[in-house]
């Protein structure tokens, strides 16, 4: 509750009033909660590092070393993690999984995206609207349901399961996402097109995509980071160890039951969260406003 | 449309035929989308409904046996305890995640030197997995090697180790705490974008007629802030409530079921029991609630633009 106080005392005033404030004042209100935010927002990132190059007599033995510092780093985990575990062959197994998905739910949701927004044929709006629902969908509902269906179409075990099975929560966001994209793109372009006797095929080729196409990579990177983060799916579906993919594989392969390979643990975690955080730091401006676009909608 | 308009004045049948082929090709360009969701989504939502109703078991395909699963549910008391974890970790996981995601976001809505690092920088928690973030916290939360037991001890304000995961009342607590850590960026920068909304001018007005600053605050920024904290919260109130991934990572449903969450039960007795019928009735519960959540958020709006005169 001292967090509400808080904030009544923490008024904004981007800009124009931000004079009537002293400094001091600014120090304890604005400067001093934001560095305790980054504190606690960064820490576990920091501590997740440390531990993956910290040799395990440093990691245990809080009593001699300094354990938010680590004396003799070390690069064994990381090479035990490359080397003698099948972590390799799930960010291989992630990436073509989520590139895929990715792929296939970007062509459909342009393709309905388009026609919704554009086409405009009876019904769009209540497509939209299903469209929208089928989002709020969770797949902590979907998945016992999936799973029959999964075995039953004979895709368990492979990356089809996964492939095939994204796209429903891909699918209702990126759509959603570039149907706000298109409505930004002035109708006018469009009927020069048309008569000049353009094909419906034609202006979505030729005109709608290359002007969408910040929307299309906002899209393409959402869907990407969502693919390769998803885990209930990847942990119901596959089953052999080689096909598994990142999120699942460190946290059933790496874990054994007596011993705890927290340093290897810790750099899979890290090396399995490095290319998203940097897909993600080179868009970063497109992420963040395509995010609250998305949800602005 | 300027074509369609000018031809049905020269040829008044074209109007149908133009509409008619507009039809077709929207059903076209809907089709792999729909054909995906369909198959996908609305089928397996059914399925979901159904298998609820049979006794399927892992490798045996069920009979029909009525509301079995659901009388069986209901005199259950790990399944009500789940419901009650549920609901306990949705509410004050979402209450934390509002009042400290509004406060991030007002504090980033100030002027600050280097804002766009700190706005970048502030979402990582929500973009890295979630999965993997929680390792982290099951590393930072162990029972022998806590850093944050070991900070507290050097700080002297506990003289021995938290059992963080291993206590019913602490591991809530941690879980809980978990989630909002991954929870606050989502909230703050969609708050943050609904507050740059707010034109300045608003602000200066009121300061001149006298308005103090907890009054900016209550008669200016928290109205026109609500549409968007309505939608921010709905969102994260369902994302919470079938929350599955931090859970099985950290505590599994442990210690004594204390932190079950109806998702992580549904996996539980579905897929690793091999029980899918009763799996399936757990998820199936969850429905009602999803529906509560989303109506209460839709109807809330809908009051607020009949309230302020909106058309509809």
């Amino acid at each position: 509750m001292a967090a509400i106080k808080e904030v009544e005392r923490l008024e904004t005033d981007e800009g124009g009033m931000g004079y009537l404030q002293s400094l001091p004042r600014r120090v304890v209100t604005v400067y001093l909660p934001l560095l305790v935010f980054l504190i606690v927002l960064l820490f576990p990132f920091y501590w997740m590092t440390i531990t993956a190059v910290k040799p395990n007599i440093e990691m245990t033995d809080y009593v001699n070393y300094n354990p938010f510092w680590v004396v003799h780093p070390t690069l064994e985990h990381i090479r035990y993690l490359l080397l003698e575990t099948s972590y390799p062959g799930w960010l291989l197994n992630t990436i073509i999984i989520s590139t895929a998905a990715t792929f296939l739910s970007l062509a459909a949701a342009v393709l309905a995206a388009y026609a919704i927004e554009r086409l405009r044929f009876s019904g769009a709006r209540q497509v939209g609207l299903a469209v929208f629902l089928a989002y709020l969908v969770p797949p902590s509902i979907l998945f016992i349901p999936l799973s029959v269906m999964v075995f039953n179409l004979g895709l368990y075990d492979t990356p089809f399961a996964l492939i095939l099975t994204y796209p429903t929560f891909l699918i209702p966001f990126c759509t959603w996402l570039l149907m706000g994209y298109f409505r930004s793109i002035p109708f006018e372009l469009e009927e020069c097109a048309l008569i000049d006797g353009a094909s419906r095929w034609q202006i979505l080729t030729k005109i709608v995509l290359p002007l969408s196409v910040p929307g299309l990579i906002s899209a393409g990177i959402f869907a990407f980071t969502l693919s390769w983060n998803e885990f209930i799916y990847a942990l119901t579906f596959i089953q052999s160890s080689e096909k598994k993919t990142v999120p699942v594989g460190v946290l059933t392969e790496l874990v054994r039951s007596d011993v705890y390979e927290w340093g290897a643990l810790m750099a899979g975690a890290l090396i399995g969260s490095l290319p998203v955080v940097v897909l993600y730091s080179f868009f970063v401006e497109h992420y963040v406003s395509s995010m609250t676009g998305a949800v602005k909608e | 449309m300027a074509v369609p308009s000018v031809a049905v004045q020269t040829r008044p049948s074209i109007r149908s035929r133009l509409a008619e082929s507009r039809n077709a090709l929207g059903f076209g360009f809907m089709l792999p989308a729909a054909a995906l969701l369909l198959v996908f989504l609305t089928y397996p939502l059914g399925l979901g409904v159904w298998l609820g109703f049979t006794d399927t078991r892992i490798g045996r395909p069920g009979i029909f046996i009525g509301v079995e699963n659901y009388e069986y549910l209901w005199s259950d008391s790990v399944f009500w305890l789940s419901v009650f974890n549920t609901l306990l970790y949705t509410v004050s996981a979402s209450i934390l995640k509002f009042v400290l995601g509004l406060w991030l976001a007002l504090i980033l809505n100030e002027k600050l030197p280097f804002k766009s690092f700190f706005r970048a920088v502030v979402l990582l928690p929500w973009v890295v997995p979630t999965v993997l973030s929680a390792i982290a916290f099951w590393w930072i939360y162990d029972s022998q090697f806590s850093i944050l037991s070991w900070a507290l001890q050097q700080m002297g304000l506990i003289d021995h180790r938290i059992n963080f995961l291993g206590d019913p009342t602490n591991a809530r607590a941690s879980v809980i705490a978990a989630n909002v850590w991954r929870g606050i960026p989502f909230v703050a920068i969609t708050l943050l974008a609904g507050l740059q909304t707010i034109p300045q001018s608003l602000y200066e007005a009121a300061t001149l007629d006298g308005a103090s600053r907890w009054q900016l605050f209550r008669y200016v920024t928290l109205p026109l802030l609500t549409p968007i904290i309505a939608i921010t919260m709905t969102f994260s109130v369902l994302f919470t409530f079938t929350d599955f991934q931090l859970i099985y990572v950290l505590t599994r449903g442990g210690p004594v079921n204390a932190t079950h969450l109806m998702a992580t039960l549904s996996f539980q007795r579905g897929i690793a029991g091999g029980q899918l019928g009763e799996g399936a009735a757990i998820a199936v519960a969850m429905i009602p609630f999803l529906l509560a959540a989303i109506l209460f958020s839709y109807f809330g709006l809908q009051r607020r633009r009949w309230q302020q005169g909106g058309g509809d």
